[in-house]
């Protein structure tokens, strides 16, 4: 099962010799390794004061009640001749260790309600994100614009499996972030494609659920430019660990710029596409995209080699769809299937992206159907026919 | 032996019954799992097998446990602690099926209140319609969903509305049944046990019929949103229910035929007409909360 | 049949079974309670050796020793025999023991029914580890098994938890009605409520709250089950349903089900440390009242753990209020334990010295359950290894320490010998040690932002959790010792010891009693006095 004892043995003997080395050279840089980060909004600021309020509140009841008892462990021990009292009731007392933690109750409850009303109003925004989770990637819409994307982990499948060293922000990189104003009030709507996915980014305090079939709603202000990282907060299968947010906050100016450009972009695209329609691309040219866009977007689940997991995602080596029936594999490629984790690629892939890909799995480990799927081809399965 | 509370005391001695209805659960479950899964992929496999044989097993241990517990109850070995033990372990048993019940009640009662108005827009769920499901508006019972699925709400008036009626009476008929075991009236104890059973056989009739025109002329089908998955499981559990009590209830006839029972000692009476008020209840709320409402 | 049966007005002890069969058909409450107690242990291994995987490979960044998918199975399964498995049967085990040793009773009410409900348990389990070994693989979605994860995303052997979960259910369902069937029922003459000992009283109130939430278990799984099969959508939105209505009912049962794993340890320690302070127990009564309030409010703070589901405005208010509330019943008991030790004549016998971990070990998980509370705080502590460090310190050092500290104070009494009390002693210490370096380091990783449920971290949490793994290795050998401490005491290896075992203990049990106590404890009822 996956687990083989000579790599466990090997791999902490390993890490027992390297990891000293390891610590040294890390510790120093991240101020926030025990502690809650204050953030960089004010909600998040209000957060972490009352998180601070409520550690030292119980750090203070922990100190009386653990004093209180090695008190008479050292005082009222056996050993020490100590004989036992008979008291075992007192009214008073024990009315009054129930009355006052309600009172600390009632202290901390307030500031808690105050924050959490402010956090729930989202009320009156500048503008608005939609965000979809999917396994294992986010999808960033802006609202009022014509920009939307993908963003996947950029963290190398080597650098996993500890083939290639791991870069400072290892599983905390995306190839698209999120970039957002500062200063102004952003709408944050969540939803998901499939399982519940959650999206955090503790420097804003938020993290909402996406939930398939909802939405839910969250806002955040950001006060500094800057890059934030957060990490999806619920498991959402297999990759849930490798499903990372990245924001890049910018001036409201330079947002605007950027997002113009991305409008800009957006629009050529389009039209590119169109030109596809009309061009045939070469084996060569399409096996070399198709594998890119496999790797990234495909070998999560159907596994690099094309194996799967079986009885979890099928295997593309040598199966029916792969190697015979064409217009069924543009078919699953472009629409999915429907209440399984297979998703519709067709609003997620360019037409020459899916054309790559699906010509690169009737093509690859041993599926040598010779097939080549255009464009067009592809094209024409979208608009149903 | 000194003090009289204990000497009736009775531990009953060792027993293979109970192991063998674990053996029959585990049976049941890998069973029962396993058909599921075939079912779902349409392949072949033992999982209809399993089952099969263990509920042949569990069947077999009912009645072996049983047969035991009525020979050493009619030998009079069984003390007033071990009676009023076994009356609250039927009452608790009860109390158990009724949370079962409440969590599918609490399905419908979420689906209703919260879940489907918020898809129609409803509190802060604007969004969800406006971006999700434009064109969905909230609506109970749920004839289109979502998704879009259509289907038709079941009316509370004729069939349901019969079976209410029926049940209700067999539950007067059952309690007459026990006071007429308490006066030591035989003959009127088998008339009304008769009669109980009759009602139960004709309620599970009619619910067989709603089901078959519920799925063949109104389309409403456990696959037809929220409303008929309530709908089927609610109906369907009671239904399981009512057939387990029905079953209860013949036995108990026979082993009155066998002139079993005395007016001071029928627990086994007792329970089983707890079990009948109890379905009864059960379905004067589904009644009122699935059909009515 | 008849001439089998056994009254107790013959002598019985002629009629001691043997061999395989003793075991299999018993109905004696003290080899059923043996065999929870056994199988609990077992679980709680083969549940730690998961946790082993889990914690080699979060050794160092990068993975290297499973994959993701058996990743999350290890997280599901460990999480599913530690709480149902191990923590419950072994609470059930020592309910079977005691209950009617403390209350004069010979056995339980329900004997049969009794062993029927242990031995479903060791098949539910066999399915549900067998389940790993299929294709596709077990359950791999949290012990919380959230949909639409679980039915649309899931493997096919869904179905075959799904079963094992069912009759898990039922078998505590029917351990839960007999427990509370024999303290109505078979209490001596005289032992009235407020006499009965504090196990008693949280044991009675945890089998109503099993009673009460086990079979809304058994519903959500029975909808997980048709949605994933049967095409009902009692969590798709597409049909009218909710994918956050799974969470609803999961934790109106799953809320209560973690008051279940610890009000019987609240009892055991309400037990040990009069004992071992030779003082009446500070506050009886409102002990009792304590237990029952919390009881009672378990079923209305499930939501603390949906906060950042998206629940209305009032929903997370009301929701946080109630489950801070729950702190005060809780600070009651705290402050009792600490009242009864105060001015106590105190030594620290092995089972003292779990006890006195268990309260400040537990006050640490507490406060922080009462922080998780904070609705604005939770959502930054959501799903982090800060709430891995809260309930393990509430389970592992709570329940499964109030465990440990039961079977060292009782086991004498059952055995008639004394365990090795020098084993024992090296058990508790290096436990006690390395727990805390196992779980004490996660509240920080996940302050610092690292998610649960993940098989691979950003570099920034790698040193802390090399020292996570590295308590956690030394936590699960230490728990070898125990196992051996075990085996010696089960071979009565140790001196023989007399009837009270330890001087300042009180009951019935130590009173009336001879070590290692008969076959069926009461004969004849004690007298109360
Ligand atoms: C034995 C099990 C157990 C116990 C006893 C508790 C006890 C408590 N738990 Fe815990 N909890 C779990 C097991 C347990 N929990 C588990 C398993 C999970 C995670 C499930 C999952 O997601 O997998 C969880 C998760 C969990 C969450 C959700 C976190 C999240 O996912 O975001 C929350 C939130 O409110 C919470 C709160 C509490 C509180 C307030 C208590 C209170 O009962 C604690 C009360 C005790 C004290 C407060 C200390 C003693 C008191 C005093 C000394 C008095 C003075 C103090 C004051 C009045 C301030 N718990
Ligand atoms: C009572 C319940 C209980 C108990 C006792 C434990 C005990 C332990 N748990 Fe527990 N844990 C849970 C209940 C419990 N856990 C739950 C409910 C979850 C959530 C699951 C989910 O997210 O769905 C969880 C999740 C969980 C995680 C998070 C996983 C994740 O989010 O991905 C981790 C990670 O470190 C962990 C570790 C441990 C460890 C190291 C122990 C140790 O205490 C175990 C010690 C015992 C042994 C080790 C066995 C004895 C020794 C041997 C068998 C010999 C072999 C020993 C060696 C090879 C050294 N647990
Ligand atoms: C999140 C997981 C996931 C990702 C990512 C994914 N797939 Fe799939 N795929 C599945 C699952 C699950 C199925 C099986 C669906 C079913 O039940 O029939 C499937 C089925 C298929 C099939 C049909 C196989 C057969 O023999 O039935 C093809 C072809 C396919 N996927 C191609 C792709 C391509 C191309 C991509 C990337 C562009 C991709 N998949 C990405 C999960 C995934
Ligand atoms: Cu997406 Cu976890
Ligand atoms: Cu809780």
């Amino acid at each position: 099962m996956i687990v083989s004892w000579r790599m466990v043995v090997g791999s902490l003997s390993w890490s027992l010799l390297a990891s000293t080395v390891m610590a040294d050279e890390k510790s120093s840089n991240d101020p926030y390794r025990l502690n809650l980060s204050p953030g960089v909004t004010d909600i998040s600021g209000q957060v972490y004061d009352l998180h601070m309020l409520m550690f030292g509140i119980c750090v203070v009841i922990a100190a009386l009640v653990f004093g209180a008892m090695f008190i008479a462990i050292w005082r009222h021990r056996k050993s020490r001749g100590a004989q036992a009292a008979h008291f075992h009731e007192n009214v008073k007392v024990e009315i009054a260790w129930t009355v006052i933690p309600f009172i600390i109750l009632i202290v901390m409850a307030v500031p808690a309600a105050r924050t959490l009303i402010a956090m729930e109003d989202t009320s009156e925004p500048d503008l608005t994100i939609l965000i979809t989770g999917s396994q294992w990637k986010w999808h960033y819409r802006y609202m009022d614009r014509e920009v939307e994307y993908y963003s996947r982990l950029a963290s190398q499948p080597e650098q996993i499996a500890n083939k290639l060293s791991k870069g400072a922000n290892y599983l905390l990189e995306v190839d698209r972030p999120l970039v957002l104003p500062t200063d102004k009030k952003v709408r944050f709507l969540m939803t998901s494609d499939d399982v519940i996915h959650s999206w955090w980014v503790p420097a804003f305090a938020v993290k909402k659920d996406a939930n398939p079939g909802f939405i839910n709603e969250a806002w955040t202000k950001i006060n500094q430019p800057g890059i934030y990282r957060g990490q999806c907060a619920e498991l959402c299968g297999k990759d849930h660990g490798f499903m990372p947010i990245v924001v890049i906050a910018k001036a409201p100016d330079e947002y605007e710029r950027w997002i113009s450009q991305q409008e800009a972009i957006a629009r050529e695209a389009k039209a590119e596409e169109q030109r596809l329609l009309s061009m045939n691309m070469g084996m060569d040219e399409l096996m070399k995209k198709g594998e890119a866009v496999y790797q990234s977007t495909c070998a999560a689940c159907h596994m690099p080699t094309g194996t799967g997991l079986p009885g979890v995602f099928p295997a593309l080596k040598g199966s029916k769809i792969t190697t015979q029936d064409q217009a069924a594999h543009i078919d699953i490629v472009v629409h999915g299937k429907s209440g399984t984790a297979m998703q519709a690629f067709g609003k997620q892939l360019s037409l020459a992206e899916l054309a790559a890909v699906i010509t690169y799995e009737r093509n690859a480990w041993g599926n040598n159907t010779g097939d080549m799927v255009q464009a067009k081809d592809v094209n024409a399965v979208i608009n149903g026919n | 032996m000194s003090s009289p509370v204990y000497e009736k005391y009775y531990v009953p001695a060792q027993s293979p019954w109970p192991f063998v209805g674990a053996v029959a659960l585990f049976l049941i479950a890998v069973g029962a799992g396993n058909l599921v899964i075939e079912l779902d992929k349409g392949s072949d496999g033992h999982g209809g097998k399993i089952l099969t044989l263990g509920l042949i097993t569990l069947l077999f241990m009912l009645i072996g446990w049983f047969h035991n517990q009525i020979n050493e109850s009619m030998q009079g070995m069984h003390s007033a602690q071990l009676g009023r033990s076994y009356r609250q372990g039927m009452a608790w048993f009860i109390f158990s099926e009724v949370m079962f019940f409440a969590a599918f009640f609490g399905a419908l009662f979420y689906a209703r209140v919260f879940a489907v108005p918020w898809l129609g827009g409803d509190s802060n769920n604007a969004m969800t319609n406006e971006v999700l499901w434009p064109g969905f508006t909230a609506m109970w019972p749920l004839e289109t969903t979502p998704g879009g699925t259509q289907t038709e709400a079941m009316g509370w008036f004729g069939l349901p509305m019969a079976n209410t009626i029926v049940l209700l009476i067999s539950s007067v008929t059952c309690h007459f049944a026990h006071v007429a075991l308490e006066q030591g009236n035989r003959a009127r104890l088998k008339l009304m046990m008769a009669l109980t059973i009759l009602l139960g056989v004709s309620f599970l009739v009619l619910q067989g019929e709603e089901y078959i025109h519920a799925y063949e002329e109104m389309g409403l089908t456990l696959q037809s949103g929220v409303y008929g998955n309530t709908f089927f499981l609610l109906t369907g559990f009671h239904g399981l229910h009512v057939t387990l009590g029905t079953t209860i209830l013949i036995i108990l006839f026979l082993r009155i035929l066998k002139g079993h029972f005395s007016p001071a000692n029928h627990f086994a009476f007792q329970a089983g007409s707890w079990y009948w008020h109890f379905v009864d209840v059960v379905w004067v709320m589904l009644f009122f909360f699935v059909y009515i409402l | 049949m008849s001439e089998a049966t056994e009254h107790l007005d013959h002598a019985h002890s002629h009629h001691h079974p043997s061999g395989i069969k003793r075991w299999l058909y018993t109905t004696n409450h003290k080899d059923i309670g043996t065999l929870y107690l056994w199988f609990a242990f077992i679980m709680f291994l083969t549940g730690g050796a998961m946790a082993m995987v889990i914690r080699a490979e979060l050794f160092q960044p990068g993975l290297q020793i499973v994959e993701p998918n058996f990743f999350n199975q290890m997280t599901t399964v460990h999480g599913l025999i530690m709480v149902f498995g191990a923590v419950m049967p072994a609470f059930t085990g020592l309910a079977n023991w005691l209950v009617p040793m403390m209350i004069g009773a010979p056995d339980m009410a329900l004997p049969r029914m009794n062993n029927w409900s242990f031995w479903i348990l060791p098949f539910a389990f066999l399915i549900l580890l067998s389940s790993l070994f299929l294709e596709g693989g077990g359950p791999a979605f949290g012990w919380t098994f959230y949909a639409p994860l679980s039915t649309q995303y899931s493997a096919d052997s869904t179905a075959l938890f799904v079963f094992s979960v069912h009759i898990m259910g039922a078998s505590s369902i029917m351990g839960a009605i007999n427990v509370i069937v024999t303290i109505f029922n078979m209490r001596a003459p005289g032992m009235t409520w407020m006499k009965l000992p504090l196990f008693v009283w949280t044991w009675l109130i945890t089998a109503f709250l099993l009673i009460a939430v086990m079979p809304v278990l058994a519903g959500a799984v029975t909808m997980v089950l048709t949605d994933k099969f049967f095409g009902t959508s009692f969590f798709n939105a597409a049909g009218g349903g909710d994918p956050v209505m799974f969470q609803h009912i999961f934790w109106f049962f799953g809320h209560p089900e973690v008051y279940i794993m610890i009000l019987p340890a609240f009892g055991i320690i309400s037990q040990i440390v009069p004992t071992f302070s030779r003082k009446k127990l500070f506050g009886y009564a409102s002990m009792v009242y304590a237990t029952a309030s919390i009881a009672l409010l378990s079923f209305i703070v499930w939501a603390h753990h949906m906060f950042t589901t998206g629940m209305p405005l009032v929903g997370e208010m009301f929701f946080m209020f109630a489950t801070m509330l729950i702190s005060v019943p809780t600070g009651v008991k705290v402050f009792n334990w600490v009242a009864t030790m105060w001015r106590g004549s105190l030594s620290f016998e092995v089972p003292m010295l779990f006890a006195i971990a268990f309260i400040v070990l537990f006050t640490i998980g507490g406060l922080s359950g009462l922080m998780l509370a904070i609705t604005p705080v939770d959502f930054q502590y959501h799903d982090t290894y800060f709430v891995v460090a809260h309930f393990h310190y509430v389970l592992v050092t709570g329940a499964v320490f109030s465990i440990m500290a039961a079977v060292y104070y009782w086991l004498p009494k059952w055995t008639g010998h004394m365990f090795d009390v020098t084993l024992a002693k090296w058990h508790f210490w290096c436990s006690l040690i390395s727990v805390n370096v196992l779980f004490f380091p996660m509240h920080f990783v996940g302050l610092a932002g690292m998610p649960r449920r993940i098989p691979d971290y950003a570099l920034q949490f790698a040193d802390f959790n090399k020292w996570i793994s590295i308590g956690g290795f030394a936590f699960g050998l230490s728990q070898l010792i125990f196992l051996a401490v075990l085996i010696k005491a089960c071979r009565k290896q140790g001196v023989p010891v007399d009837d009270r075992v330890w001087e300042g203990a009180e009951g019935l049990e130590w009173q009336e009693l001879p070590s290692p106590a008969p076959y069926h404890s009461f004969e004849t009822p004690p007298v109360i006095k």
